[in-house]
């Protein structure tokens, strides 16, 4: 059994809150340069290239990507041989997050009640996710998540008999609608089985996992490419105002469901999908 | 090619500006976004008095991060239009000539543009980090118990934005876009 002190967590959580807004991931930076390779508009074109020019000022002053610092969507997989002393760990979390934003030049965009809407004045509380593995160690992510993309985002439950093929309408037309208004070139995260409350957790996972990168299953990876070209295709572009990149990448997590059920989620990303990830 | 202008200039060039236009403003901007315009729509129903000069005024849709330590602003990118235009026919109507922001915007502010001869303007969003260094001055006019949401008066130099919506009722969004 090895010992964790919630103090520890608590400050991992607070610098992961400050870097994952400073610095772009090197995935989502690299997706970016290559779009821009691609793009033959002007408007386009420049577009990318004020991205790319906000990704450095932010990394060379350490200050936000993008105003919107988020929501804290904090992953946490615990070790089972891990004790944790002191605090309990949505505590140790929830004042990381506090820390994080408070000390970090980060904008505080939580209301404690959706109809009062009261700002809470230190982004908490956070929006854990924990998950349970093997192992002494703990591993945790953060993942600020703004709100015009949470707005952007989707769940339907279908039934089986639409499969793959309502699916892909269903994201073409959420892109469609939506997608202008989440800051494209866009990471878009696809939930599929599970059920209702756990869909929309599939989807968001599935923006953790970095651009480029093949999904675990096979027989999704096709499935993924076949979204992304479909999605580009729309011609949104950086912006919506035209172009090749309407998305950076589609990623597809599923999980088994009900025999009735065929639940979907879209969880919306924008270009500056930022996440950070740290092992104690 | 962008096109260098005062607010005051933006303002009288309204009718012959189009969507598309990219344009660099320079002057005053002042910062609204939810729940600062809930508030003032209710003062104006109130016909209670504003906290700011409505007539001839450029809003922009933003709420800015903290400023590190020296530097005018924090982080100040846009955030979603759309949002904000169950209010915007009523500010549009106060004198409010232009508003910024980004995305796509309902039918109703193409037209109430064209009512009252204001602009919508688009900036790219998510480059918050870049526009931070256009504003050389902020300070908080009004609302500061919101926090992020408060009323900020921005002065800013070539702050990059492309017209979106015109007065005569063309939308950069639904012009036909280029296929891949």
């Amino acid at each position: 059994m090895r010992t964790v002190s919630a103090a520890n967590i608590t400050e991992t959580v607070a610098r992961l809150c400050q870097r994952a807004n400073y610095f772009l991931p090197c995935d989502v930076e690299e997706a970016l340069t290559k779009a821009l390779q691609k793009e033959a508009s002007p408007r386009a074109r420049e577009i990318l290239t004020q991205i790319s020019g906000n990704t450095r000022v932010a990394r060379e002053r350490s200050i936000a990507l993008c105003q919107d610092t988020g929501i804290a969507e904090v992953f946490v997989n615990v070790g089972q041989d891990v004790h944790i002393e002191g605090d309990i760990l949505q505590d140790a979390v929830n004042k990381g997050v506090a820390l994080g934003y408070t000390m970090g030049y980060l904008r505080t965009s939580i209301v404690a009640d959706p109809l009062d809407r009261v700002n809470t004045h230190d982004n908490t509380p956070a929006q854990l996710t924990l998950a349970m593995v093997p192992g002494d160690r703990i591993e945790i992510t953060v993942l600020p998540k703004g709100g015009g993309t949470e707005n952007a985002s989707a769940l339907r439950m279908f039934p089986p008999s639409a499969g793959w093929p309502g699916i892909v309408e269903f994201v073409l037309e959420t892109v469609r609608e939506k997608g202008i208004n989440s800051c494209p070139p866009l990471v878009v995260g696809v939930g599929i089985g599970g059920s209702f409350s756990a869909v929309g957790k599939l989807a968001k996972t599935a923006l953790l996992r970095q651009v480029g990168s093949a999904p675990a299953a096979g027989a999704y990876a096709a499935r993924e490419r076949e979204l992304l070209d479909a999605v580009n295709a729309l011609g949104l572009g950086p912006m919506g105002l035209g172009g090749r990149t309407t998305a950076l990448a589609v990623h597809i997590e599923h999980a088994p469901c009900h025999i009735a059920c065929l639940p979907v989620a879209i969880a919306m990303n924008c270009h500056s999908t930022r996440r950070m990830t740290e092992t104690i | 090619m962008s096109l260098s202008l005062a607010i005051s200039e933006l303002i009288q060039q309204i009718p012959s500006l189009r969507a598309g236009d990219d344009l660099l403003l320079s002057g005053i901007l002042f910062t609204a976004r939810d729940a600062a315009h809930k508030r003032l729509a209710q003062l104006i129903n109130d016909k209670q008095p504003l906290p700011l000069q409505l007539a001839n005024a450029v809003i922009y849709y933003c709420g800015p991060a903290p400023a590190r330590p020296g530097d005018a602003i924090g982080p100040c990118g846009p955030t979603t239009s759309t949002r904000m235009d169950p209010y915007t026919p009523l500010l549009l109507s106060q004198g409010v000539r232009a508003t910024i922001g980004k995305g796509r915007r309902s039918a109703q502010i193409t037209e109430a543009c064209r009512t009252y001869q204001a602009l919508y303007c688009v900036v790219t969003g998510g480059v918050a980090a870049l526009l931070s260094r256009q504003v050389k001055r902020a300070e908080i006019v009004a609302f500061a118990d919101l926090g992020p949401e408060a009323i900020w008066r921005l002065e800013v130099v070539d702050f990059p934005v492309t017209v979106a919506l015109d007065s005569k009722g063309n939308d950069i969004f639904r012009a036909p876009v280029e296929q891949p």
